[in-house]
Formats: C-alpha cells, sequence, structure tokens
C-alpha cells in the first residue's frame, strides 16, 4: 500500500479508496477530492490513479505507480490552470480524450486539480462525460470545498472530503520521508498549520525560518504610521524573497522531473532538439507562473501573521491548546498582554481585508499599508 | 563614477589607438538601456581599429548548436568579427558549452567576442572563464530608484553639454520615470529638439499630457489641501479617457513618501534621500508638503486610497466616485497651515 505513503492524516478517505481499488467492478466512475490547502487533494488523486493502473493495487514502486503518481502515466492525465478559469476549448479536449480506451493500462484517468475554476461554460461542457463516463474512464475532480463546485457538477461525483490532518501526522511524515529531527518537525508542522510543502520548506530551509520570523515580528512592531508603512514594504520585500526562492526549487524539480520523463541526462551538456523544445516550453510556463505565485506568497505571509492574533486569543481562553506559533511564545504572550479578545479579532479581520484586496487586484503595498495602520499596537 | 558615465565614447580618446578593446567583454547588470549603449560603445570603439568590422549577434532564445564556434572559426578572408551573444544568463547547455569551448581554445586575432549577463546563477561558469581570461567587465546596474533615475537623466543632459533645472528633472521623472529606456529616449528627444537651459516649462511641454503626470498634477493638488483644483483635474482626465488606476498609485505614492520623509527626522535632504532611495528633490518636495500633515492623518489618508483603489479595481460606474471621494477625504486630512 506503499503509494499511499505521500498521504497523511487521511485513515477515512483512504479507507474509501483503498476498498474501491479491491473491488473494480464496482468502481465508482467519478469522484470528487474536497479539502483545504494543505490537505493534499491532489496528492490524493494521484495516488489513487497509481493505485488503479498498479497491478498490485498501489504498490508504489512498479513503473505504473511511479508514472500514474508523477503524471506521465499514457492514461493518466494531470490537469491544471495558471489561469482564472478553465475554458471550454480546454474541457471539450478533455471529452474527447475520455472517449478513448486507455492504451497500456487498465483504466484512463484524468484528474483535474482545479475543479473549482470551472465556470458554467466549461462546466456544462464536461457534464455528460462526467454523468456517464465511457467504461474505462475515472475522472476525479480536485477542489477545496464542495460549495466551490458547480452544484451540476458535484451533483454527479462521489463525494470524499479530506481534513486538514494533524499536526503530529505532519511531522511524522517529515520525520519518515525527509530525516528532519522530530523536535523541529512538530514545530515546523504547526507553524506549518499543517500544511505539508510549507512543513517541508520550513524543517528544511533556513530561509524560510527567518522570513517566517521576521514576518511574525510584524505583530508586535508596530506602533506609529511610519512603522505601518515600513512594515508593509517589509512584507511586499519578504514575499519577493520567498517567491524567488520557492518558484527556484520548483522550476529545477520540474526541470529533473521532465529530463527523467524523457529519458534525457541531466547532466548532459548538450540535450537533442525535442528535448531542448521541451524545456523550452516549460520555462515559458513557468515564467507565467511567477505572478500567481506571488499573490500566494503573500497570502501566505498573511495566514502567518494571522496565526499570531489567534495564538493570543487561545491564551485568552486559558484552554492551554497547542499553540501554531510555539516557537514564539514571548510574542504571543505580549499580544495576549496588550489586547483584548476584540481588538485581536479586529486585527485578523484587517488582515482578511488585505487579502480580499489584494486578491481583487489592489496594488498589493498599499492594501497591505492599509492593514498595518489598523494592526499598530495600542497605546 | 556612475558606471554610465564611463560609456560615452568621444573621437578623441579613439584615435590612432592600436588596439583599444581586450578580445573578450562582459556586459553584466540587468539594466538593457545601460547594457545596449555598452554594446554600442565597444563596437565603436572596435570600429576605429577594424573599420570593416562583421558584427554578429546571437541570442539564448533563438540559438543553433554549433553557431558560435562557427563564427569564431578563422575565416577564408580574414575579416574582424566581433561576436555579440545576447542572455547568456537564459543559455541552455549547449550555448554555454559552445562558448565554454571557444574560450578553452581562444579567439582568432581580429575577433572579439561580447557576451551580456543579465544576473542570476545561470551561465556563471562562461562569465567565471571570461574573466578568468582577463575580459573587460563592464557593468549596467539596475536604474531603480529615483535617485538613481535623477542621477541618470542628470547626466544625461550634461554628457550633451546641456544645463538641465532641478524642477525639468523631477517633472521628467515623474512623467517617463516609470520606464527607463523610456526616460533615456525621452532625454534624447529634449537634448535634439530643444536648445537652451531645459528646465520644467519645457519639459511640461513635451511629456505635459502624459497619463502619469496627470496623476502627478492631481496628486499635487491633493496634497497641497486643494479639493477643488484636484478634482477638476481629475474630472478633466477621466473626461480625456485616462484610467483612474494609475492616478491612485500616484496619490498612494506621493502619502507613502510624506509618511517616510516625516518619519526619517531631522537632517539633510541628501542624506535622508540615500536612507530612502529617494532622489534630494523629493525629500524637498515632501519637507515643503508635511508642515499640513499630521501622521495620523496621513495614516487614515493612505487607508481611504485603499478602499477607492478596491472599488476601482472591482470596476464599474463607481470607480470615479471613489476616487473623487478619496481625493475629499485626503483634503480635509490636511490641516490649514
Ligand atoms: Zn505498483
Amino acid at each position: 500500500m506503499s503509494v499511499w505513503r505521500d498521504v497523511v492524516g487521511q485513515e477515512p478517505a483512504l479507507a474509501v479508496l483503498q476498498r474501491a481499488v479491491t473491488d473494480p467492478a464496482a468502481l465508482t466512475q467519478t469522484w470528487l477530492f474536497t479539502g483545504p490547502p494543505g490537505s493534499g487533494r491532489s496528492i490524493v488523486a494521484r495516488a489513487f490513479a497509481a493505485a488503479l493502473e498498479c497491478p498490485d493495487g498501489g504498490c508504489g514502486d512498479c513503473h505504473e505507480c511511479r508514472t500514474a503518481y508523477d503524471g506521465t502515466h499514457a492514461d493518466v492525465d494531470l490537469v491544471s490552470t495558471e489561469g482564472l478559469f478553465i475554458n471550454v476549448k480546454q474541457t471539450r479536449s478533455l471529452v474527447e480524450l475520455a472517449a478513448r480506451r486507455p492504451s497500456v493500462g487498465r483504466w484512463r484517468v484524468i484528474i483535474i486539480e482545479d475543479a473549482d475554476r470551472l465556470n458554467d461554460h466549461s462546466g456544462n461542457a464536461l457534464l455528460k462525460a462526467v454523468e456517464e463516463p465511457t467504461s474505462r474512464t475515472v475522472w476525479m475532480l480536485c477542489a477545496p470545498s464542495l460549495e466551490d463546485v458547480l452544484v451540476t457538477i458535484r451533483s454527479r461525483a462521489r463525494h470524499v472530503r479530506l481534513r486538514t490532518p494533524p499536526p503530529e501526522a505532519v511531522a511524522e511524515l517529515l520525520v519518515r520521508r525527509d530525516g528532519v529531527d522530530p523536535s523541529v518537525a512538530i514545530n515546523a508542522a504547526r507553524a506549518a498549520q499543517s500544511h505539508v510543502g510549507f512543513a517541508r520548506r520550513l524543517a528544511t530551509d533556513e530561509g524560510a525560518r527567518i522570513r517566517r520570523r521576521d514576518t511574525l515580528r510584524l505583530a508586535t512592531s508596530i506602533h506609529g504610521v511610519g512603522d505601518a508603512v515600513d512594515a508593509a514594504a517589509d512584507l511586499v520585500k519578504i514575499a519577493d524573497e520567498e517567491k524567488e526562492r520557492s518558484l527556484d526549487d520548483r522550476n529545477r524539480a520540474e526541470t529533473q522531473r521532465l529530463l527523467e520523463t524523457l529519458g534525457a541526462d541531466p547532466g548532459a551538456r548538450t540535450q537533442p532538439p525535442h528535448v531542448r523544445a521541451q524545456l523550452n516550453a516549460l520555462e515559458k510556463e513557468q515564467r507565467t507562473r511567477a505572478t500567481r505565485v506571488g499573490r500566494d506568497v503573500i497570502d501566505r505571509a498573511l495566514t502567518d501573521l494571522t496565526s499570531m492574533y489567534r495564538d493570543a486569543l487561545v491564551r485568552h481562553t486559558g484552554s492551554g491548546r497547542p499553540l501554531v506559533n510555539e516557537d514564539h511564545v514571548a510574542a504571543v504572550d505580549h499580544l495576549a498582554a496588550i489586547m483584548t479578545s476584540e481588538q485581536l479579532l479586529g486585527c485578523m479581520e484587517t488582515i482578511g481585508v488585505a487579502r480580499e484586496r489584494i486578491d481583487a487586484n489592489v496594488a498589493p503595498l498599499l492594501a497591505l499599508e492599509a492593514m498595518a495602520l489598523d494592526l499598530r499596537l495600542p497605546r | 563614477m556612475r558606471p554610465w558615465q564611463a560609456l560615452p565614447v568621444t573621437s578623441e580618446n579613439l584615435i590612432g589607438v592600436p588596439r583599444h578593446v581586450p578580445p573578450l567583454v562582459l556586459v553584466t547588470g540587468p539594466e538593457q538601456v545601460l547594457a545596449d549603449r555598452a554594446v554600442a560603445s565597444v563596437l565603436t570603439q572596435l570600429r576605429v581599429t577594424f573599420p570593416q568590422l562583421d558584427v554578429v549577434r546571437l541570442d539564448a532564445a533563438t540559438y543553433t548548436p554549433g553557431d558560435v564556434i562557427a563564427h569564431a572559426a578563422p575565416s577564408l578572408f580574414g575579416e574582424d568579427k566581433a561576436i555579440v551573444v545576447a542572455d547568456v544568463d537564459e543559455a541552455g547547455d549547449e550555448l554555454q558549452g559552445d562558448l565554454l569551448a571557444l574560450l578553452a581554445v581562444g579567439l582568432e586575432p581580429g575577433s572579439t567576442l561580447i557576451v551580456r549577463h543579465k544576473g542570476g546563477n545561470r551561465g556563471r561558469k562562461v562569465l567565471d572563464a571570461m574573466t578568468g581570461a582577463g575580459a573587460r567587465v563592464l557593468e549596467a546596474p539596475a536604474i531603480k530608484t529615483d535617485r538613481d533615475k535623477t542621477d541618470f537623466a542628470t547626466h544625461e543632459f550634461r554628457a550633451a553639454g546641456r544645463r538641465a533645472t532641478a524642477g525639468a528633472i523631477s517633472a521628467l521623472i515623474e512623467a517617463v520615470g516609470s520606464n527607463v529606456a523610456e526616460l533615456a529616449s525621452a532625454c534624447q528627444q529634449l537634448i535634439a529638439d530643444t536648445t537652451g537651459v531645459i528646465d520644467e516649462a519645457v519639459v511640461t511641454t513635451y511629456h505635459g499630457g502624459k497619463v502619469v503626470a496627470t496623476g502627478f498634477r492631481v496628486a499635487d493638488a491633493t496634497l497641497a489641501g486643494n479639493a477643488s483644483e484636484a478634482l477638476r483635474l481629475l474630472r478633466h482626465a477621466i473626461a480625456a479617457g485616462v484610467d483612474p488606476v494609475p492616478i491612485v498609485a500616484v496619490l498612494a505614492q506621493q502619502l507613502r513618501q510624506l509618511v517616510r520623509v516625516g518619519n526619517a527626522g531631522r537632517g539633510r535632504s541628501v542624506d535622508i534621500a540615500r536612507d530612502l532611495g529617494l532622489a534630494p528633490w523629493q525629500v524637498d518636495k515632501a519637507n515643503r508638503l508635511l508642515p499640513g500633515w499630521s501622521a495620523e492623518g496621513l495614516g487614515r489618508s493612505i487607508q481611504a486610497l485603499a478602499a477607492a483603489d478596491a472599488e476601482v479595481k472591482g470596476g464599474g460606474r463607481d470607480a470615479v466616485f471613489a476616487v473623487e471621494r478619496a481625493i475629499l477625504t485626503i483634503t480635509d486630512e490636511r490641516q490649514p497651515r
């Protein structure tokens, strides 16, 4: 069952999926995976696809498993969009693809990683294919929540809800898979609020830890109007650095994977023309992604900042629940001491407003300045 | 000396010098305008020594493997050659490999290799090999802050033997400063099309109609507390089809500068400007406006503007109204002196 090894803290969902794998005759052919960011929607879908293609039901090691999991299997297609919507043209070609029998595997699997980006048009184009799939086609749709998916689509799919994994489970994965020290792992998992990717970065990248610390420090350092304007500039700068770093890592990993897929020698000085063409296409895609990543990174920093105020609220309740920011207890306690619960909630709200504004294309620096002004500490 | 001050070439320093340029030249840094000039000036210098110079231009994006080697090979007619390779920071393995191979064997006499590298780690090996082989390194650093731009423009005029007033330079940077290439060509245009001292009025004649310049006029009136003038300018601009988005952006930038300069405390404008990455005239301008402002008032103004930006980005007919309301909020915040 080791194709599921990167799936963390999703026991209820796994039970359902593993049962489905053992009885292919009764397999539901349209699935909908929902769960908050970091819950591993796409990882679950890919592991499920691998388990369906694998002769042993998901051994994790065979060719079928590996290629299905990393999206290079001839019969497994991963669809995601960098745009705001998946358009009709894209869906039509998926419908065509879905009508074809699998070429080498047992199933044709189409995974739509952001089904929340189907709009009325593209969703309708998909409807019939999803409702009555060809006998050997399986659809897997992923979205943050049920409400994000068109009613017409979700009523035709079997829904599997993923949860935010407990930090202990994420920490366990970091220890097992990445060889992280257990005490570092649990702090990172809590700090990342169980987002596996961020947790891993925090556990393994000193720079990421420093950038997070600098972000959190803003919660206790804004006194005057001048501080607020400086804090906003700092946030933008921190986010820029984080963006550079995460793009670098991701791009390099993708390039490596592409070379392996194409059977090219990554160390070769000269790549043959067909490899070069694919590399160029990938680089172009990577460039267009930068904008969206920039926004995600600011979003992440705001999530970090919010967690400080939430931790201070936890202190007010005196519940003794573990903090997200166990590694910044002193700052949390300071906030809890100088602000009322209403003020803390107000800060969380103001961060939410900034997030919505940036989402709506307001100049990030201006939105963050307005936010930072509201985050000034009470005198 | 700022790097671009070394670049212009005059005929005096060229005549009679056998070979002014070493066979390897490396142009590093992201600023396209400066890099273009560096290459142009190197080619000009080379043509003094090699009047029949054959210039071959290659770039990373369209590179065909083997091209560098082929062009560098000794030719039948023994032409003097300059091979200019752009974007080596985006070079694939072939281009990097070919360059390294060429550097390992060395160039033919009469050949010059000019390599451009904008920054980053890709192509680093080529850079190291070039500097190791004694390449001349010319820098094209980013012109980012308004201070850099002020220095740049000032030097442009001075190099052409012209004088521009501080007001002219500030107006020029407000109008076209967001794009260095545009700033450079605006300077050249003013040098070519005008005579005498270049002052603010001259610049306004040429660049006053620009959207950004409109934004600055609206911002100036707003920050001076002149609501009716600010609204008049805004409506005029909107009627002329100007988008409110850049107007809001300029207002935000000006408010931000007031806060930062106000927060910097007392000191010489040049020092404050250096610390904040601003041009001294921007600090002086902020200091002239600041007596009418409190920190709290500036803070509330920024918040009003952020709310307006959200409405503007939301589109719809309310966009202009949102900007008008923000302007009224801001002018209200300013206390009469
Ligand atoms: Zn397997």
